[in-house]
This record gives C-alpha cells, sequence and structure tokens, in this order.
C-alpha cells in the first residue's frame, strides 16, 4: 500500500499531501474483513441481515449478536469490530433516550443517525483516538415510515432502499439492485435477506456461520424485533433450496 | 443601643434553622384509584377528572398507565408529578427492552422500583406527591433444576410520596381509602380467586359511583384497566349512572337558598 511507510498514516489527526486520511481507509479495511450485513427498506417495513462469522465450534449458538436494538422502533446492524458495535449502539441508545428525554417522542432514525455520524467523525479528528472500525446500518420505522442509514467510519451517513456492508457487500448490493424493494412486504424481504446472506456466504474461505435477522413492520406493531424462529427457519431453508438449484 | 429582638418563628434572623423545603404546593391533582384482584388478574379503576384546587379543570386526564407488557399503574395527587413518574418509567422499560436478552420487568419490579425512587425523592425533602396502586400478573418463574414453571402470579401494591408501601387483595387512594375501601373489602375478600372479571368490573363499578357521591374532587367520567395472564387491556372513558333527585330534599346539599 502506497500510505505504508510514508508516516502519513500515524495518526487520524494528520492529512496526507493528496489530501487523504489513511487512518480512516484502514478502518474501511477493518469493515471489508468482516462478515456481511444487509438492510431493506420496503414498502411497509425494514429487514436487517447479518452473516456472523463462527471463529470456533466452541460458543455457545446465538452469542456475540451483531444486530442491536436502540429504542422500540430502531434497529442496528454493524460490520467490522464488534467491540466497536457494541460501543456505538451503546452511543446510539444514549442519544435516543437523550431525544425522548428532550421532545418527549420517539426519535426519528433522521435524528439518530446524524447524531451517531457527529460522534464517529470526531473520532477522526484527535491522534490520541483511533476511527471506529465498523460500518453500521441503521433501520427503523419511525412518523415518516420506513428508514435506512448507513454510517461509515468517515461519519459520513446516507439514507438508502437497500445497503450491504462487509466482505461480501459487492455481490450483495447487486442482488438488492435487482429486487423492487418499494413493492415488497416486510415478510417476503426477510425471505430475500436470507437468500442473499446465503448467496454472499463463501463456504470456501469460512466454513460456519450464523444467520442473524430482524425486522420492524405491521407485523411487529412497530417494534424492532428477531425474526420469529418460525420464519426464520423458512427463510433459510429456502435460501438453501435456492441454491442448491443454482449450483 | 440596638433594639432587643423579640424570638419569634417567622423572624428570618432569630427563627431556628430548618431544612429549607423547595416549594412543593401541590396544583393539578387527580382524586382516587381503586383496584381488586379478581379469578384471572387485577382490575383497577381511576376517573378522568384533574382538578385545579377545587376547580374541575381537565376531564380528559387518563390516570390508568400501561408499564411494560404486564403492569398497570393507577395515580393519585400530582399529576405533573405523575407524568414525570410515567416518562421515568417508560425510559426504564426501553433500557429493558433494547437489552433483548429475553427478560422483561414485572409488576413486583416496576412497585420495588417505584418504592426505591419515591423513598429517595422523600428523603431529599422533594417527594413525588403521589399515591400510586401497581397492579399486573406475570408469568411464574421458570425452576430449571426441576423443570418446574410455577402459575401466573397475581401482583397488587400500593406506594406513597413517602415511599410506603402495602399490598392487599383490594386496595385504594385517597378519599377512596376512606369511602371504597370497605366497600372493596366486603365484596372481594376470600373470593379473590371466584370472582369473574364481570363481578369484578360491578365491584368497582358500584364504588366508583359512590365515590362520585362522596367525593367533591371526582367526576362520573372513569376508566377501567384489566390486566390478566393475557396481557393489558385499558378501557375507554365510561360514564356512571347517577341520580339525584333525593337531593331536593337535603338541606345544605341541593341549591337551595334557605
Amino acid at each position: 500500500m502506497t500510505s505504508i511507510g510514508t508516516g502519513y498514516d500515524l495518526s487520524a489527526s494528520t492529512y496526507s499531501p493528496d489530501g487523504r486520511i489513511f487512518q480512516v481507509e484502514y478502518a474501511n479495511k477493518a469493515v471489508e474483513n468482516s462478515g456481511t450485513a444487509i438492510g431493506l427498506r420496503v414498502k411497509d417495513g425494514i429487514v436487517l441481515a447479518v452473516e456472523k462469522l463462527v471463529h470456533s465450534k466452541l460458543l455457545v449458538p446465538g452469542v456475540n449478536r451483531r444486530i442491536q436494538t436502540i429504542d422500540r422502533h430502531i434497529g442496528l446492524a454493524t460490520a467490522g469490530l464488534l467491540a466497536d458495535g457494541r460501543h456505538l449502539s451503546n452511543r446510539a441508545r444514549d442519544e435516543a433516550a437523550n431525544y425522548r428525554d428532550q421532545y418527549r417522542q420517539p426519535p426519528p432514525l433522521k435524528n439518530i443517525a446524524d447524531r451517531l455520524g457527529l460522534y464517529v467523525q470526531a473520532y477522526t479528528l484527535y491522534s490520541s483516538v483511533r476511527p471506529f472500525g465498523i460500518s453500521t446500518i441503521l433501520g427503523a420505522v419511525d412518523k415518516d415510515g420506513p428508514a435506512l442509514y448507513v454510517v461509515e467510519p468517515s461519519g459520513v451517513f446516507f439514507g438508502y432502499h437497500g445497503a450491504a456492508v462487509g466482505k461480501g457487500r459487492q455481490l450483495a448490493k447487486t442482488e438488492l439492485e435487482k429486487l423492487k424493494l418499494t413493492e415488497l412486504s416486510t415478510r417476503e424481504a426477510v425471505i430475500e435477506a436470507a437468500r442473499i446472506i446465503y448467496l454472499v456466504h463463501d463456504d470456501a474461505k469460512e466454513k460456519d456461520f450464523e444467520l442473524e435477522m430482524s425486522w420492524i413492520g405491521d407485523e411487529t406493531n412497530g417494534l424492532h424485533l428477531p425474526v420469529p424462529k418460525d420464519l426464520q427457519a423458512e427463510a433459510e431453508a429456502a435460501a438453501k433450496a435456492v441454491l442448491e438449484n443454482f449450483e | 443601643m440596638p433594639m432587643e429582638r423579640i424570638l419569634s418563628p417567622n423572624d428570618p434572623i432569630t427563627a431556628p434553622k430548618m431544612p429549607s423545603l423547595p416549594a412543593s404546593s401541590t396544583h393539578i391533582t387527580g382524586t382516587s384509584v381503586l383496584a381488586i384482584k379478581f379469578k384471572d388478574g387485577i382490575m383497577m379503576a381511576a376517573d378522568n377528572l384533574a382538578s385545579y384546587g377545587s376547580l374541575a379543570r381537565f376531564k380528559d386526564m387518563q390516570r390508568l398507565q400501561a408499564v411494560g407488557e404486564h403492569t398497570v399503574i393507577g395515580a393519585g395527587g400530582d399529576m405533573s408529578d405523575f407524568q414525570y413518574i410515567q416518562a421515568m418509567l417508560d425510559e426504564l422499560i426501553i433500557d429493558e427492552f433494547t437489552a433483548q436478552d429475553g427478560h422483561s420487568l414485572g409488576p413486583a419490579e416496576i412497585h420495588e422500583y417505584l418504592a426505591q425512587v419515591m423513598y429517595a425523592r422523600r428523603s431529599k425533602m422533594n417527594p413525588l406527591w403521589n399515591a400510586i396502586l401497581v397492579g399486573g400478573v406475570k408469568d411464574g418463574k421458570r425452576i430449571w433444576k426441576i423443570n418446574l414453571v410455577l402459575p401466573p402470579r397475581r401482583f397488587l401494591s400500593f406506594v406513597d410520596l413517602l415511599g410506603t408501601t402495602y399490598s392487599a387483595s383490594t386496595l385504594a387512594t385517597g378519599y377512596g381509602a376512606h369511602i371504597a375501601q370497605p366497600l372493596l373489602r366486603t365484596a372481594v375478600e376470600g373470593k379473590e380467586d371466584i370472582l369473574t372479571a364481570e363481578d369484578a368490573l360491578k365491584i368497582l363499578e358500584q364504588s366508583m359511583k359512590v365515590l362520585y357521591y362522596r367525593d367533591a374532587r371526582s367526576i362520573d367520567k372513569y376508566q377501567v384497566a384489566t390486566i390478566t395472564a393475557r396481557g393489558i387491556s385499558i378501557s375507554e372513558s365510561r360514564r356512571l349512572e347517577t341520580s339525584w333527585s333525593f337531593a331536593e330534599g337535603i338541606r345544605g346539599y341541593g341549591a337551595q337558598t334557605q
């Protein structure tokens, strides 16, 4: 890499001569090494799905969750360093509680994404800290309907119809683009999300993974909840069937 | 020669130093809350009035509030303090929800939490000016070693501005503690496991009616909350059927001028 040995990558508070901040770019590398996370914003809700790579057979199934709940109606999925994801989700909860305290209403996702963007960006300013090694997908159904945002290590955030971060993001994005997201129901989106995660999973390199899925919509009463066991099983079975036909 | 001061409790200099009390004059108040146990759970009732002194200021106040999936609280006393408590408990419930650990707070936990807050505030000489009933039903504990699941348990307890707590199968706050509690005891005690929801509703209705006749800070619009193992329901506002013709004959009760 061109940045190595130049001395411009030793701190996040130093630009390189051509205007880049290498520490932020390294943070993006940390995200690229992580299992894929995707988010779908559909007609009446949100679906989040994560390919959680299981690094040891000794782990208890279901631990080290990468999808977190921020408020009743807000979910967050991360790709990158697990501990950074935990820290940011705690911050997001504080921000959501703070918004509720000030305005006495459920926080719109835009406000939470905005506040998290500011927080993440602050970690690109000082030599004493490192930037967050995560990309964060935020999903919610708020007063304006379903909303989906991605916050990157640099602190920028954008709204999306469909989002993918982590190792398999390229393929996942191509698959997301094929879907008519605005016409899909949340239940249908769960099936698609499972299919995409199974598709992008590379079992030549990584053997084992757990599919983690959550949703927000009319069926959950506007709450961010894990996808029910039976629907999750149905989605995984469908995903495996599609893959077998494909091969 | 300086004039000798006369010792007076009102004199700012000679008065003994008392701990200073923040102004805690109560303005908008709610009156009684009633609650009873019945076969399937807890039923609670409170009217919709928020008074400004003796003025019937707000007639659409909801004084029963669901807290989480298994609990309802009902409050009398200062309504702004009650609204503060509602916001505080909502934050608590969200904290528990976001943990997504498969646990949720039941009525016993919420009552204990409230009691700790109420007692802490009275110890700071700044109490939250309420009397609150906490009622609910939550699944029994699972004792995993012997794989035993205890049956759902009813819970009904009181807590007030001093942090005082007590439980009984019938509870009432404020004026209701004097007027309705004896009636509720007669109707409920010993029959907690027999009374149906229909029976419970009739008992509460009757007591609300008596309170409306006797309590000058009450109104004939009220709501009823029912908490069972199946969940919580808080009714729409309903009206009490009352008849005032008897008032004609009572001196000092009706509109006589003589």
